[in-house]
């Protein structure tokens, strides 16, 4: 299609506008040909609402860079539990992010729509992210509570979720385990002893760790909130910091909320290359800085921002492969039907099952 | 026409009706209660069937689910004959008095059935907590009501309240103004009339309207999570159990607890209804 030096003649003009209309039919198509937009579904629990927006901003705009290609992710919160028996049953999840690997374990298991070995595909036990267990006091901590010991006087009011309900309350009970065991040199039995004697101080048990806060804050009630982390913060960033503080205890546990692809739903739907990027994304330098930012501890703390960095205490921080033998013994030992839990609540006198 | 012949004590299916189709919206009808009430009822059932009839038995003398079964069913018997009492009240108000706002009224009894449970939860939560509204006041006596099986009666008394007054409003509308006034010029007195006049021919109504808040009552989950306090063996109610059981993916566990729910549900309305076809039939009206 040369248009070139002779004079123009209408025989040119036809081709020109031929050459014109060609080029204009590749832009449309070619824009066509880049990908359609992709929708992914993950399914989290109920403190991560402000942190997967924030995230999934981020990479729904670097995968637009990278990839000319709009994504949207959808994201359910509710109870770590519920969130686990919903994929189960059914709901169509790319990806899960739970509060404990335990959670993602029974969807492996009895949904089969996972392996088995899920935690060993992502690094950091497909941890993009810690947390860990502190207290919210009321301001100027009037009672005087500093450590798991206080929690267990007479008078004392502490409030946390259902540890047979809420997955954050498994991690508070299994950090006030991990405390005075690790006191008495590793006596279970003294263990036992001081989780019972803390859940007599206990007046409500609500059934998810977001209830639990607001029957701590708005209702009043209770001296000491056993709280995330990050929940503790946003509890503080919402209501001012003229309201609580919060009390970093001695000992505390590691709190590990993993991701995993379910795997039979992203082949089905064909998304598993976009939803493997979303959860390696997570490890990036920049979900790393916006972790932090939200008052979870990133796992490579060098690339979030130092002052993020430098509200995390030094926390002395259990993890549960250690203290408690990985997430199935835990189970076993303390919330399964009989366990160590409802043993606690078994009233004097009462046969055992 | 021999159907004709066999009287009104035959089931009358052949009998030619005043209105057409009974085929079709017989044949509709067991359809639609099959697909949205007796399949998935049954479901239940055959979940639980799983543990067997001694697995069933097992979950349901655990002292925990017998203590959490005994809170439910107690608890809502006591707010569903609360509402009897006040539902009648109340309908007598609507129907009998003119007054400013009355429709006003009419429509905020019918709240509770729209309101999502969880709300009207949290709303009470808030309301009768110690440092709420009205808890406040309680504290002052030294009384809890929030997160104490109080506070379950509260939420349970609030979601059956429009039970009763709705199935009772329509037979007092309709009750012969007449009778009260004969009853009134052969000489009894205004407490008379309403003892042995009125109230006997509301009986049916009210047994039915009570029947009605204790079934919605016993299966309450969204409401009275939040003011429960759900304390085991103090203040738990069974459907939470049932939540448990669930979390644990205990699912044969869950839908024994529920099929035992189901059962007492199941006799203590045929107790009810039993009832009730005694008192038409003694009472008459209904």
């Amino acid at each position: 299609m040369r248009i070139g030096s002779r004079s123009v003649h209408l025989r040119d003009l036809s081709a020109l506008a031929l050459a014109f209309g060609l080029v204009l039919a590749t832009t449309v198509y070619g824009r066509a040909q880049t990908p359609p937009p992709v929708t992914l579904v993950n399914v989290s629990y109920d403190p991560t609402r402000e942190l997967y927006r924030a995230i999934n901003e981020a990479f729904a705009r670097e995968w637009l860079a990278t990839h000319r290609q709009r994504v949207t992710v959808r994201v359910s919160h509710g109870g770590s539990g519920r969130q686990a028996r919903s994929v189960i049953d059914g709901l169509e999840a790319d990806v899960v992010t739970l509060a404990l690997a335990g959670d993602i374990d029974a969807i492996a298991r009895e949904s089969k729509r996972l392996p088995d070995n899920w935690q060993s595909r992502l690094p950091n036990n497909a941890s993009p992210y810690t947390s860990t267990i502190v207290f919210l006091v009321r301001k100027g901590n009037p009672k005087g509570i500093r450590d798991w010991n206080d929690l267990i006087r007479p008078g004392i009011s502490v409030i946390t979720p259902n540890p047979k309900t809420s997955g954050g309350a498994r991690w508070n009970y299994l950090a006030a385990w991990a405390y005075e065991r690790d006191r008495t040199g590793g006596d279970e039995a003294a263990a036992r002893r001081f989780v019972e004697a803390l859940f007599k101080n206990v007046p409500v048990l609500d059934t998810g760790a977001r209830g639990s806060t607001t029957t701590f804050v708005q209702r009043g009630l209770g001296d000491v909130l056993l709280a995330w982390e990050n929940e503790a913060y946003l509890a503080l960033a919402e209501f001012g910091t003229d309201k609580f503080d919060i009390v970093n205890p001695s000992l505390s546990i590691l709190a590990e909320p993993p991701v995993s692809l379910v795997d039979h739903v992203v082949d089905r739907r064909g998304t598993r290359a976009v939803a493997q990027a979303y959860l390696e994304f997570l490890y990036t330098p920049a979900a790393q800085a916006i972790i932090a930012k939200h008052f979870y501890r990133p796992v490579a703390p060098q690339h979030a921002a130092p002052a993020d960095i430098a509200r995390f205490p030094q926390i002395r921080l259990v993890t549960i492969d250690n203290a408690f033998g990985g997430w199935a013994k835990a189970h076993a030992d303390h919330f399964a039907d009989g366990a160590s839990f409802d043993q606690i609540y078994r009233p004097s006198g009462a046969p055992s099952r | 026409m021999s159907a004709i012949a066999l009287g009104s004590r035959s089931f009358g299916i052949a009998r030619p009706s005043a209105l057409p189709g009974f085929g079709i919206t017989f044949g509709f009808t067991i359809a639609y209660l099959s697909l949205i009430v007796l399949i998935p009822l049954s479901v239940l059932v055959w979940r639980a069937s799983g543990l067997g009839l001694s697995g069933i038995w097992h979950v349901a003398t655990t002292p925990r689910v017998l203590a959490a079964l005994k809170t439910s069913f107690y608890i809502s018997f006591a707010a569903a004959a609360v509402n009897a009492v006040f539902g009648l009240i109340t309908a007598w108000v609507l129907t009998r008095y003119r007054f400013p706002g009355r429709t006003a009224l009419d429509a905020l009894v019918d709240l509770p059935f729209a309101l999502p449970t969880a709300v009207a939860g949290i709303a009470l939560a808030a309301l009768y907590a110690p440092n709420g509204w009205i808890g406040s006041w309680f504290a002052l006596a030294d009384i809890k009501v929030a997160y104490t099986p109080l506070g379950i009666f509260i939420a349970l008394t609030f979601i059956g309240l429009p039970f009763v007054v709705r199935t009772v409003q329509p037979v007092l509308a309709d009750l012969d103004r007449e009778i009260e006034e004969a009853s009134a010029t052969l000489g009894a007195s205004r407490m008379q009339t309403l003892l042995r006049v009125v109230l006997p021919a509301l009986v049916p109504a009210v047994m039915t309207g009570f029947a009605l808040a204790f079934g919605r009552a016993v299966g309450e989950y969204g409401s009275v999570i939040f003011i429960a306090g759900n304390m085991p063996f103090l203040s738990e109610i069974a459907p939470l159990l049932i939540i448990v059981q669930l979390e644990e993916f205990n699912y044969a566990g869950a839908t024994a607890i529920a099929t035992i729910m189901l059962a007492i549900s199941f006799l203590s309305l045929l107790t009810i209804n039993l009832i009730q076809a005694w008192s038409r039939r003694r009472f008459g009206h209904g």
